[in-house]
């Protein structure tokens, strides 16, 4: 097997009856990349994304992070080793505070869950408002997550998985439901607390302009596959990604 | 501090109505055994499930103290114990499977299992003593004989001290990692498994708590009246316990207590003034609790006492 990255597929398919959700895809991440993947709607982006995360297993083929097999594995498990996610619509404790949210969040990187331990001493306080911080959340922090506009609560979504520390977090369409205004802002912001905090990063995008700003490297997704792989401008030049992704 | 003090109130009052007024002591019994079992229905509320059948524990408990009271004759302090031990091991292994379902799947399994329970109890008779259910001589308490008043007088005593325990514990609970985990299961549990915080184990300690104290007030239940019956686990029995709950409140451990002694005297002054319809005076303060106050009574007072500290 050829040496693999911090997140590599081989072979990895998935078929929903008669429908290749993903077909025969071998893939690696390297560490440091920040890889935007685009496709139409049905392409099979987010099927790919939860294979990685566990949440679907596929048809056949393996994924592999940081060098061990993660096939099987839940969810639960593939967080534990370092991959955290973000979700098109945001997955935030509605009826918890925003700092609740984050402490919550905090509370199971150190795994201590003592029956009657106050959350508040299950976690370290500067980690939470450092996270805050970075994420820009630290003036919501004591409003209800349900209340945040969508802009923050993507910003939140993407925090709770930060606040684990992971190596790779994949993010499911961060800017969308976000006006065009606010987008690239909210970009920079996600993408200086990556940075900051030196995670490799995937991220489903719509929007050309985030690609070409924000990633090192791009893939085309078409009909389960990888149709194109390399620099953003190389690949948005690629003529069958002009016509089936982009358009004309 | 103004809860607290609350607290102090309520518990200084329940003493003083039990002890100054012998004839509701019962009642007031009734009330603390329920308002316990009640704060074991508001643990699996704060995960967004409802059980139609968590009378099961109480009735498994106080049938344990029953067995306990009869075949070896121990402490009262003794048979509560065993009783709540007997509920949490019920609750841990029922709750092994019955934490995987959520919404009506979780309410209606609970319920179908507290049916199971109350037909074996009905049917065995041998045993369970069928549909009239178990008598037993009322035991020690601290390892001293009291008779009925005096025995009644340290029971009410002891749930009062009980009480209290259980609401500082389901209190505590609720803002500790579990607590707070598992009130994220009615939002969103799949972010809590992608933190990598197990939903059903967190949902499994909850289901065992509130199977502990549905225990803790079968058993007091059963310790107050010196009889168990099979209509313990009744589902109707259960839907009181809900009942209760939306009528104290969910919010707050104290909500269940409040509740269940406004439901017992509701129905003990609804029975006595219109016998056969009492049910048509709890329906409708129900529904004008939904409509007025969905956070229950405790909920308004919650609300009073923000006002007053705004002010």
């Amino acid at each position: 097997m050829s040496s693999l990255g911090l997140l590599s597929t081989r072979g990895v398919s998935l078929s929903f009856g008669g429908v290749l959700a993903a077909d025969a895809i071998d893939f690696d991440l390297m560490e440091g990349e920040r890889l935007a993947v685009v496709g139409q709607n049905g392409a099979g982006k987010t099927t790919f994304i939860n294979i990685c995360t566990g949440f679907i297993k596929p048809t056949s083929g393996q994924v592999f992070f940081n060098g061990a097999d993660i096939t099987a594995l839940s969810p639960r498990a593939v967080t534990r080793l370092g991959v955290g996610r973000s979700f098109q619509l945001p997955q935030v404790f509605t009826e918890h505070t925003v700092r609740e949210c984050l402490m919550l969040a905090a509370s199971a990187v150190k795994q201590r869950r003592g029956f009657l331990l106050p959350l508040s001493q299950a976690v370290d306080a500067n980690e939470v408002d450092e996270t805050l911080e970075l994420l820009q959340l630290a003036a919501r922090a004591h409003d209800l997550a349900g209340s945040l506009p969508e802009g923050q609560r993507k910003l939140l979504d993407v925090a709770m998985a930060l606040v684990l520390r992971p190596k790779l977090m994949i993010m499911d369409e961060p800017t969308s439901g976000v006006s065009t205004d606010e987008k690239h802002g909210l970009m920079a912001v996600l993408m200086r607390a990556l940075d900051e905090r030196q995670v490799t990063s995937i991220f489903v995008e719509h929007d050309i302009d985030i690609v070409r700003r924000y990633a090192t490297r791009l893939c085309a997704w078409i009909a389960g596959r990888i149709a194109a792989d390399g620099l953003p401008e190389a690949v948005l030049r690629d003529p069958i990604v002009i016509k089936n992704v982009i358009g004309e | 501090m103004r809860l607290r003090l609350l607290v102090v109130v309520l518990a200084v009052a329940v003493l003083a109505l039990g002890l100054f007024f012998p004839w509701v002591k019962t009642p007031v019994l009734v009330a603390l055994a329920n308002g316990l079992a009640v704060s074991g229905v508001i643990v699996l509320i704060r995960a967004g499930q409802v059980s139609f059948g968590n009378a099961m524990f109480a009735c498994l408990a106080g049938y344990g103290t029953a067995f306990m009271a009869r075949e070896w004759q121990l402490d009262a302090l003794l048979l509560i114990a065993l009783s709540c031990v007997l509920a949490a091991l019920a609750g841990a292994i029922i709750g092994f499977f019955i934490v995987r379902y959520r919404g009506i799947f979780f309410g209606m399994l609970n319920l179908a299992l507290s049916m199971v329970l109350f037909s074996v109890l009905g049917k065995f008779g041998a045993v369970t003593g069928g549909t009239d259910g178990l008598r037993f001589d009322r035991p020690t308490l601290a390892f001293v004989h009291f008779e009925r008043e005096g025995f009644e007088t340290a029971l009410l005593v002891l749930a009062l001290v009980l009480s209290i325990g259980a609401g500082w514990v389901v209190q505590r609970y609720f803002a500790s990692v579990s607590g707070q985990a598992l009130a994220a299961i009615k939002t969103n549990e799949t972010r809590l498994e992608y933190l990598g915080i197990s939903a059903k184990r967190v949902f499994w300690g909850g289901y065992v708590l509130a199977a502990t104290l549905c225990g803790l007030g079968g058993s007091l239940f059963a310790l107050t009246q010196g009889l168990v019956t099979p209509e313990m686990g009744y589902w109707v029995r259960s839907g009181e316990l809900v009942f209760v709950a939306i009528l104290g409140g969910s919010g707050h451990a104290l909500g269940a207590f409040i509740g269940a002694f406004v439901y017992e005297f509701m129905k003990l002054y609804a029975a006595a003034l219109l016998t056969g319809a009492w049910q048509l005076v709890m329906g409708l303060v129900l529904i004008v609790m939904v409509f007025v106050a969905p956070k229950g009574v405790f909920g308004m007072i919650e609300r009073h006492l923000r006002s007053r500290s705004k002010a």
